[in-house]
């Protein structure tokens, strides 16, 4: 990818709203939690809204380290494997008990099973599929509006 | 020169632009007119007349009174390459029918010309282009990538991991040049291309009284009544390409001096000659330039060696020889060594939609000749094979680099002596073939359509002695009524965006000049609906 700060978080807000929202709503169901379906969603949709707010402080720090690269681009795999120190952050405070709106309590593997296959998903779809509806994008930074 | 009938040209010329912009205009009252401007032919013939060459902008009348056919199309393309097959493609995506647009060209097909140099620069058909995966001049979403398509044409996952772990784990994916021409093939027939192809040499464009413009065409010989044509257009898109190429001064005057284009060659003319004669004896090559195509040709001898057991012996000579890492600060430093900077691609990838692309945006003047200068200049890709091969000759002492200039070239006993001028004082280099990589470019005023252009029209220069663009691509100081003139390409490198001669550089421009005549309501602008239902026609290769 390639690009600008705004474009950073104009993406991660759409795609984690767009395709992470489709992809929660999809695998709700599937996810070992032993508790009824609205609250596996109320738990993992502000397991998602989480990622987006403390995201928009991530990119920040992504947009610090790009300006090292002499391309200043973000490589394919930085996009991946950002997943982890996101994942576990996300994690930490989930088990601080610091995100507001938790219900219960969100065993491990559901919770790895939720991130790594929303990552991946909004992962995969910016690095291709997004340029099809939004043919502007990649020559604006990432930028929607 | 004359401003007639209303001189419109030159007042459009006042200076409202950066101050910078350097215009090309003669002194006024100078006679002499304008590029190539000569007794014109008589009125009636269907030549170009006095009266047309010396005026800045013609009326319906003039044509007529010429006997010049006029036809009338509302969205020209000059050039036929690869920059007019990209812009076109956008705007019949964007719904324009094939009958609103002609193509003047002398070429056959667009990607002609590239395939020529591609391939005498030592990229044949099998062989990967320097240009990035998502750069597809068939495909304005970029999706599928080249990557994706050959993973899926070749069911192999290895372009897809290279994809994922470039350029840390591995060097950039490029694509094979066959897969991007058979790409264009398949979208040019799609597009109705050749519907749109008119052959022919572009003489001149000139502005029309009462708005857009005439180009001028002297067709295939025999092929029409008259020996020019005229397009009355309301749109006119310069696509020409580079303008030319220039020798290295040293290397021109030998080859005058000598009548010698043998020993001598460049690597953008055919030069099979020197690969063929060094499997049937030892020789010594010179290297001139430490480009993307001074590591094709090197790759290609290193290549031979290997193959058939060579003993050929390369000097590699740089003009600017690049250690190691180099740029002002900490943020700005670029990857260099042993001679070579080394780049990605022709900038850094982050100018064709980024921050980079962001910035040159906005940059005026001065500031931005000097990030033109800080991100440019020679540069080639780190590539893993080629180091290695180097690695071999320098260890084995058959490749060897060296950094100067060179004071000057003779001939010693059948070979060709180069003194070169280094910071250690002279050294006479001798060698069987001298391969000028430098790729150094004409003048933009040598190419016959833009000399006239800068002498009729108005345009400027950009702070790098290009055609000076506006960040939509139109041509300042080119405005004829409600026509514009738009152009892309090499001949606007230097304006608010760097990459123009690049496959995505055409694309980026093709965006802006569709979503300008969206503006002036020539087309449609392509919404996110008409996107993906124009990808789903793509995807099934069903036409626009």
């Amino acid at each position: 990818m390639l690009p600008t700060l705004g474009g950073r978080i104009q993406t991660r807000l759409v795609l984690l709203a767009v395709v992470g929202g489709l992809v929660t709503l999809i695998i709700g169901p599937l996810l070992p939690i032993s508790a009824p379906l609205s609250v596996v969603y109320q738990d993992t949709f502000v397991i998602l809204a989480a990622v987006a707010v403390l995201g928009v402080g991530w990119e920040c720090v992504y947009h610090f380290v790009m300006q090292w690269r002499w391309e200043k681009d973000w490589p394919t795999l930085f996009g991946l494997v950002t997943a982890i120190p996101e994942g576990l952050a996300v994690w930490l405070l989930l088990q601080a008990g610091a995100i507001p709106g938790i219900s219960g309590t969100v065993p491990g593997a559901a919770f790895v099973i939720d991130f790594v296959l929303v990552w991946l998903a909004v992962w995969l779809v910016a690095n291709g599929p997004m340029r099809v509806p939004f043919i502007r994008w990649r020559f604006h930074g990432g930028r929607l509006v | 020169m004359t401003d007639q009938p209303t001189g419109v040209a030159r007042a459009a010329a006042t200076p409202t632009q950066p101050e910078t912009v350097q215009r090309r205009r003669p002194a006024t009252g100078d006679a002499a007119a304008g590029a190539g401007a000569g007794p014109g032919a008589p009125a009636g013939s269907g030549d170009l007349t006095d009266d047309l060459l010396r005026s800045d902008q013609w009326t319906d009348e003039m044509l007529r009174a010429a006997g010049i056919p006029v036809t009338d199309v509302p969205f020209v393309s000059i050039g036929g390459g690869i920059g007019s097959f990209v812009t076109v493609d956008y705007l019949r995506i964007a719904g324009v029918s094939a009958d609103r647009i002609a193509v003047l060209t002398n070429l056959d097909f667009a990607w002609q010309t590239y395939e020529y140099l591609t391939r005498v620069s030592q990229i044949p058909k099998p062989e990967r282009i320097r240009s990035d995966s998502a750069s597809r001049p068939d495909n304005i979403w970029g999706f599928p990538s080249y990557a994706l398509a050959e993973a899926v044409s070749e069911r192999t996952f290895a372009p897809l991991w290279q994809v994922l772990i470039e350029p840390i784990g591995a060097d950039y994916y490029t694509p094979k040049a066959g897969r991007v021409f058979a790409g264009l093939e398949r979208e040019s027939k799609r597009i109705g291309w050749s519907k749109m192809l008119v052959k022919g040499q572009v003489r001149m464009v000139r502005k029309r009284q009462g708005g857009g413009y005439f180009v001028i065409l002297t067709p295939m010989v025999g092929s029409t009544l008259t020996k020019r044509l005229a397009y009355r257009a309301e749109f006119v898109h310069m696509a020409v390409g580079y303008p030319g190429l220039r020798f290295l001064p040293e290397l021109q005057e030998f080859r005058t001096a000598h009548q010698d284009y043998h020993h001598v060659v460049s690597a953008y003319e055919e030069h099979e000659h020197v690969y063929e004669a060094a499997r049937t004896k030892h020789l010594v090559v010179m290297l001139r330039g430490g480009g993307i195509v001074a590591s094709r040709v090197l790759a290609r001898l290193m290549d031979d060696r290997a193959k058939y057991g060579l003993s050929t012996e390369i000097v590699h000579l740089f003009r600017t020889y690049i250690a190691s890492s180099h740029g002002p600060n900490a943020w700005n430093r670029r990857k260099g060594a042993d001679g070579f900077a080394y780049q990605g691609f022709n900038y850094p990838k982050s100018v064709w939609g980024g921050q980079l692309k962001a910035r040159m945006r906005k940059l005026e003047g001065e500031d931005r000749a000097a990030a033109y200068k800080l991100m440019g200049g020679t540069n080639t890709p780190f590539r893993r094979r080629w180091q290695a091969q180097m690695k071999e000759g320098r260890e084995a002492g058959w490749y060897r680099t060296m950094a100067g200039t060179v004071e000057q070239m003779r001939l010693d006993q059948g070979k060709i002596v180069s003194v070169v001028k280094t910071q250690a004082g002279l050294v006479e280099v001798a060698a069987d073939f001298v391969i000028d990589c430098t790729g150094l470019e004409a003048d933009i005023a040598e190419h016959r359509v833009l000399a006239d252009l800068l002498e009729h029209s108005g345009v400027g220069r950009n702070p790098v002695g290009r055609l000076d663009v506006e960040r939509t691509f139109e041509l300042r100081g080119a405005g004829s009524g409600p026509g514009v003139m738009y152009a892309s390409g090499a001949t606007t490198l230097g304006g608010y965006f760097p990459g123009v001669d690049t496959f995505l550089g055409l694309q980026v421009a093709a965006q802006e000049i569709a979503d300008d005549l969206v503006r002036r309501g020539f087309c449609r602008r392509i919404g996110t609906f008409r996107s993906i239902q124009q990808w789903l026609r793509w995807a099934r290769n069903k036409q626009p």
